[in-house]
C-alpha cells in the first residue's frame, strides 16, 4: 500500500526485532473470539485512475451543480478568488495539527488571530472565537451561552430563522433545562414580531427570557430592525443574539454589534467556502468583552517570549473540555480551523472594499430580479420588507412544479420551495441572487417562468 | 516594545492588519450588469452599514500570497516530519483525496438541491456509511456529527432516546437512569459530553495494569442508576481493554449501553470490530484514522454507528436507498424518523470530509486497511522497545497504535515532560501529546502511525535518548528548550491574566 513507507520486507525485519513471527502477533492481546477471521466486506484497493473514474462518474450525476442557481437559504454562491484554494493547499497550513505548541504553530496561531479580528470587524463586537462547526451549531450554542450568562432558562427564537438552525437548537437544549420558544412572524412585512403568531405560540418577552435570537436578514431574505430587538431584550435584562447565514451581508448591512446585538453567530461559508452539498462551513461567534470568559470554543490571545518577541497562543483554556472536562462551556474540540483561515484569506484578498463591492453587487441584482419578477403577470413578491440579496417570490400555482420545469425545461434552479420547511405555503419560493449571477441569468430566471407558467396556464 | 524575531524579512511578517495600505485592491470583480438603484431606495439608512468597514484591511493580491506564505513557514506539519502525537493519529493526508473534494460536481453543489440532481453526492454517503457499518460491525450510521466531540454527543444523546423510550420516565418525570461512567482515563470531551446530554458523570477507576477496574465498574452498576458507559479502546494509555465483552456484559446487565469513544480505531480497523464487542454505539473520527487533513484544527468529521436497535435514533435525516430502476437505485434523505434524536447539524455534515475518507477507503482496499493498521501498531511497538530502557513505562501491557512513557527518570534531574517536548522541537519533530492521559504523572503518548518509516522511527527515538541524557548532563539545554524557534516559550499564564483577542487600530497592545 504506497501510503505505507515500511515495504513488507522492511515490516518482517521489524517484526522479528521485536521477537515476533508475523504482524498477526501484535494482536495477541486481543481476545481471539473478537478478532476478525476473514477480511473485511469493503471494496478492493482502486488505482489513482481508477478512483478518479469513479468519483468523476458520480460528480456528473450532480446535476444541480452545473446549472446556473439561485438557491440560498443557509449555503450560498459566492466567487471565491483562486488565491483562496491555492494558499489553503499548503501542507504548512492543511496537514498542520492544532496549534498546542505554539512555537511551531505561529502560522495556524496568527492566522485564527486575524480571523477573530476580522470576524469582530464585520460584527462589531469586542470578541470572537476561533470558529464553530457552522452557523447552525453557533446559534445553539449562544443558547445554551445565554442560559449561563443570564441565569434564565427560557430563549426566544424567532419565527423566522432557518427552520434547520432551530431544529439544531432544539436538539442542544433537550437536557440543558433550556425551553425554546418560537415567536410569530408578520405574513406581509415578512418580519419577526412577538405578540402576533402565524399558527405557532407566541411567547411575552420578560424577565424570565434570557434571550431573544433573531436572524437578519430572516430566512425569508427580510432584514430586521435589530436595533428596536436590543432595546426590547435589554428592558427585560434579555441578551440580543442575532443569527447571520448570509455572511456577504456584512458588507452593506450595518453590524448587529452596531445595533446592540450581545452575541453575533454567523455561517461563514458565504467567505470563500465552497457549497461542497453542505460541509464543511464554518461558524463564526462574537461577544461582547464582558462575555469573553463565557464564549465556547477556542481563543487565540497574544503572547511573549523570554526576549520579548511578539506571538500567538490558545489561551483561556479553563473554559475547555481539555481542562474543565464537564463543567467546560462547551464540550467543541476540533472545529473548522482549516476553513477559518479560507475565510480569512478572502476576507484579506477582497479587503473593505471588496467586500462592499461584492455586498453592493447582491443587492443590485437581487433588487433587479425582484423587481422583474414583481413585473410578471401571476407572481409577486411576498412580503414588504426590505431586503439584501434574498425574497420570496409568490406563484400562481405549486412552487415545487415550477421549480422542477425550470430545472428540466431551462435548465436553472430557480430557488427554494418554501413548502419544504413550510407546508402551508405551497406556491411560495425563496430566490438568492449574488455576484456570481449574471443579468443573463436573472432575464432567464424571469424568462423561464414567464414561460412555465403561461404553458402551465394555457395562455 | 514588540522586538524582532530575526533581520529575516519573513520571520517578522506582521499582521494583515499592519501590512494594510489605504487604496490597495486585491480583487477584480465583473462590472455591474444591471441598472443600479440608489441605495437609499434599497434598504432605509438605520439599516445599513455606518462605519465603512473600518479597520478590515486593504492589500494587493501579491500582499496577501506573500503574508500567508510567510506565516505558513513557521508552522510544522505532516508533510514536513513525524507528528508523534498520541490519540490524534497524524497520516499522511493524501493529496488525491484532495483533488477529488475539489472535483466540480461535487464542491459545487446546494445542499438543498433537488435530490434528483444530487444523485452522485447521496451515493457517496450512502457507500461511505456502508463501509464504516462494516468497519465497525455496527450497522446505523450517521454522517451528521462534524467533529469526534459533535459525535460523541450525538451517541451519548442516543443512548439518552434509547433509555427514555425504554424505560419511560419516574413519577417526577425525570428519567429514571442519569449516571454515565467515563474512565478517569478518558478524553475531556467525554464527560464534556455527557454533560451536555443531561447525564451526571462518575469516575471510573483503572486497574496497576492501565485498564478498566471491573471490580470498581461493577461496584458503580450496582446502584441501579446506570445509564451507560463511555470507553476508548483501545484505551487512552494505548492498551485494548481484553476484558471488553465482560465490561460490555456488566453495563449491559445493569440496563446500560456502551458508548465507545472511536479516537483509537486506528489500531482496530481490519482486525476487530466494537461491533462484535458488545458496543452499541461509536463515534469515529474521520480526520483521524480515515486520514481527513487536520487543518490547523479542523475541519473533522465524527460519523456515529450503532446498533440496529438504536438506529431509530440516530439523527434526522438519514441517507437511504429506494428502488429505482434496476441495477440504478435511487438514492434519498429520509425525514420520518419519529424517534431521532433530531438534527445535529444544519444540512448532511461535512460533506467534503465525507468524499476524502471514500477515497482513502478505496484507495486503500480491505487489504490495505489492514496493512495500514498492522504497520501502525508494528511502529507503536518498535518505539515502545527503542524507549523502553531511557523512559519509564507506566503499564507493562503491550501497547498497541501507542506508547505511553512518563518522565519519571527524567525529574529526579528536573527535567519534566513539558521540558522533554520542547527540547524534542530542536531535533525537528512535533511534540508527543504531553500530560494526558491525566492518571499518570507526566504523562508522554506516542503514536506515529503507519505514515513512518523505519529510518525517521530510528530517528524519533534517537533524538528521545539524546535528550534524555541531555536530562542528566546538560539540564539546562532541556529546560530552556526550544532554541532553534523563531521564537521560545511563550509566556501562557500572562496572556491569559490580561488576554489580547483582537488587533484594534489605535494601540497595538490594547487589553481585552
Amino acid at each position: 500500500m504506497r501510503y505505507i513507507p515500511n515495504s513488507p520486507e522492511e515490516r518482517q525485519e521489524m517484526l522479528r526485532s521485536l521477537g515476533l513471527g508475523a504482524a498477526e502477533e501484535l494482536f495477541d492481546s486481543i481476545p481471539a473470539e473478537i478478532r476478525l477471521s476473514a477480511p473485511l466486506k469493503t471494496p478492493d484497493a482502486l488505482s489513482e485512475i481508477e478512483l478518479l473514474e469513479r468519483f468523476e462518474t458520480l460528480a456528473a450525476r450532480n446535476a444541480a451543480a452545473r446549472r446556473p442557481s439561485f438557491l440560498g437559504a443557509g449555503a450560498y454562491s459566492h466567487y471565491a478568488p483562486t488565491i483562496v484554494d491555492a494558499l489553503i493547499q499548503r501542507s504548512e497550513f492543511f496537514t498542520a495539527y492544532t496549534p498546542y505548541q505554539p512555537e511551531i504553530s505561529q502560522g495556524t496561531l496568527q492566522a485564527i488571530f486575524e480571523f477573530q479580528t476580522l470576524v469582530c470587524q464585520l460584527t462589531g463586537m469586542d470578541v470572537a472565537n476561533a470558529s464553530m462547526y457552522d452557523g447552525s451549531t453557533a446559534m445553539a450554542e449562544a443558547v445554551l451561552m445565554a442560559e449561563r450568562v443570564t441565569r434564565r432558562s427560557r430563549v426566544l427564537v424567532s419565527g423566522a430563522v432557518h427552520p434547520e438552525y432551530m431544529q439544531v437548537a432544539e436538539t442542544y437544549v433537550a437536557h440543558a433545562g433550556i425551553e425554546l420558544r418560537r415567536t410569530g412572524f408578520d405574513m406581509e412585512t415578512g418580519r419577526t414580531t412577538i405578540d402576533e403568531g402565524v399558527g405557532v405560540e407566541g411567547g411575552a418577552l420578560d424577565k424570565s427570557v434570557a434571550a431573544v435570537v433573531i436572524q437578519s436578514p430572516n430566512f425569508f431574505g427580510c432584514v430586521e430592525e435589530l436595533k428596536a430587538w436590543a432595546d426590547r431584550a435589554h428592558a427585560v435584562g434579555a441578551l440580543l443574539v442575532v443569527v447571520v447565514t448570509e455572511a456577504a451581508s456584512f458588507g452593506l448591512l450595518r453590524s448587529p454589534g452596531a445595533c446592540g446585538a450581545d452575541i453575533v453567530v454567523a455561517e461563514g461559508q458565504s467567505l470563500g467556502v465552497p457549497l461542497s452539498y453542505g460541509g464543511p462551513y464554518v461558524g463564526l461567534f462574537a461577544t461582547r468583552e464582558q462575555y469573553a470568559r463565557q464564549i465556547p470554543g477556542r481563543l487565540a490571545g497574544v503572547a511573549y517570549d523570554k526576549q520579548g518577541r511578539r506571538g500567538f497562543v490558545l489561551t483561556l483554556a479553563t473554559r475547555e473540555q481539555h481542562i474543565r472536562r464537564e463543567k467546560a462551556t462547551s464540550n467543541i474540540c476540533t472545529n473548522e480551523g482549516l476553513i477559518a483561515l479560507a475565510a480569512t484569506i478572502y476576507m484579506t484578498a477582497l479587503g473593505r472594499r471588496g467586500l462592499q463591492e461584492v455586498a453592493a453587487q447582491c443587492a443590485q441584482k437581487a433588487a433587479y430580479a425582484r423587481k422583474r419578477i414583481a413585473a410578471l403577470e401571476g407572481f409577486s413578491v411576498a412580503h414588504s420588507a426590505p431586503v439584501f440579496n434574498e425574497f420570496v417570490v409568490r406563484a400562481p400555482v405549486e412552487a415545487q412544479g415550477i421549480l422542477r420545469r425550470l430545472a428540466d425545461e431551462h435548465n436553472l434552479t430557480g430557488g427554494l420551495a418554501l413548502s419544504r420547511y413550510f407546508p402551508e405555503r405551497p406556491n411560495d419560493f425563496l430566490v438568492c441572487v449574488t455576484e456570481t449571477n449574471k443579468r443573463e441569468e436573472i432575464d432567464a430566471l424571469v424568462e423561464g417562468l414567464k414561460k412555465v407558467w403561461s404553458l402551465e396556464s394555457g395562455v | 516594545m514588540d522586538k524582532k524575531a530575526t533581520p529575516h524579512i519573513t520571520q517578522n511578517e506582521a499582521l494583515v492588519f499592519e501590512r494594510s495600505q489605504t487604496g490597495r485592491r486585491g480583487y477584480r470583480l465583473p462590472a455591474l450588469d444591471v441598472e443600479e438603484t440608489a441605495l437609499d431606495e434599497l434598504l432605509p439608512a438605520e439599516l445599513l452599514r455606518d462605519d465603512d468597514l473600518e479597520g478590515v484591511p486593504e492589500l494587493s493580491e501579491p500582499d496577501v500570497v506573500r503574508h500567508f506564505t510567510r506565516i505558513s513557514t513557521w508552522n510544522y506539519n505532516i508533510d514536513l516530519g513525524l507528528y508523534p502525537l498520541g490519540s490524534c493519529t497524524m497520516k499522511y493526508n493524501s493529496r488525491l483525496n484532495e483533488r477529488v473534494a475539489r472535483i466540480k460536481g461535487f464542491a459545487s453543489l446546494h445542499p438543498l438541491a433537488d435530490e434528483t440532481d444530487a444523485q452522485g453526492a447521496l451515493e457517496v454517503m450512502y457507500e461511505l456509511q456502508n463501509h464504516l457499518a462494516e468497519v465497525t460491525g455496527l450497522p446505523g450510521v450517521s454522517l451528521q456529527p462534524a467533529a469526534g466531540a459533535h459525535g460523541e454527543m450525538t451517541g451519548v444523546m442516543m443512548i439518552r432516546a434509547f433509555l427514555d423510550a425504554r424505560d419511560g420516565a419516574t413519577d417526577e418525570g425525570a428519567p429514571r437512569r442519569n449516571v454515565m461512567l467515563i474512565p478517569d482515563s478518558a478524553h475531556g470531551t467525554n464527560p464534556a459530553s455527557a454533560h451536555l446530554s443531561g447525564f451526571t458523570v462518575k469516575t471510573i477507576r483503572s486497574t496497576s495494569e492501565g485498564l478498566t477496574d471491573l471490580e470498581h465498574l461493577r461496584e458503580l452498576c450496582a446502584s441501579g442508576d446506570v445509564a451507560g458507559l463511555m470507553l476508548t479502546n483501545p484505551n487512552t494509555c494505548g492498551i485494548f481493554e481484553r476484558n471488553i465483552r465482560e465490561i460490555c456484559g456488566v453495563i449491559h446487565e445493569a440496563g446500560g449501553l456502551v458508548y465507545m469513544d472511536g479516537a483509537n480505531m486506528n489500531a482496530l480497523v481490519g482486525v476487530a470490530r466494537p461491533g462484535d464487542m458488545g458496543v452499541d454505539v461509536i463515534h469515529l473520527n474521520l480526520h483521524k484514522t480515515f486520514s481527513t487533513p487536520h487543518g490547523g484544527g479542523g475541519p473533522g468529521s465524527g460519523p456515529c454507528c450503532c446498533t440496529s436497535e438504536l438506529e431509530p435514533f440516530l439523527p434526522v435525516p438519514r441517507v437511504v436507498t429506494t428502488g429505482g430502476e434496476i441495477g440504478n437505485p435511487r438514492f434519498t434523505l429520509d425525514y420520518e424518523r419519529p424517534q431521532s434524536i433530531g438534527r445535529v447539524k444544519a444540512f448532511f455534515g461535512n460533506f467534503g470530509m465525507h468524499l476524502r475518507a471514500l477515497a482513502y477507503i478505496l484507495t486503500h482496499g480491505n487489504d490495505g486497511l489492514r496493512e495500514a493498521t498492522e504497520a501502525a501498531v508494528l511502529n507503536a511497538r518498535f518505539i515502545s522497545q527503542g524507549l523502553a530502557d531511557t523512559f519509564e513505562k507506566p503499564f507493562d501491557s503491550p501497547p498497541m497504535h501507542e506508547v505511553l512513557f512518563t518522565d519519571k527518570r527524567q525529574t529526579r534531574k528536573g527535567v519534566h515532560t513539558l521540558d522533554i517536548a520542547k527540547r524534542l522541537i530542536d531535533y525537528g519533530f512535533h511534540p508527543m501529546t504531553i500530560y494526558f492521559p491525566l492518571i499518570v504523572q507526566g504523562a508522554m503518548l506516542i503514536e506515529p502511525t503507519e505514515s513512518v518509516g523505519r529510518a525517521e522511527l530510528q530517528q524519533f527515538i534517537e533524538a528521545m535518548k539524546e535528550i534524555a541524557r541531555e536530562a542528566t548532563e546538560d539540564p539546562e539545554t532541556v529546560l530552556n528548550a526550544p532554541h532553534t524557534t523563531r521564537i521560545g516559550r511563550l509566556d501562557e499564564a500572562a496572556a491569559a491574566r490580561k488576554p489580547v483577542l483582537r488587533w484594534k487600530p489605535t494601540e497595538k497592545t490594547a487589553t481585552a
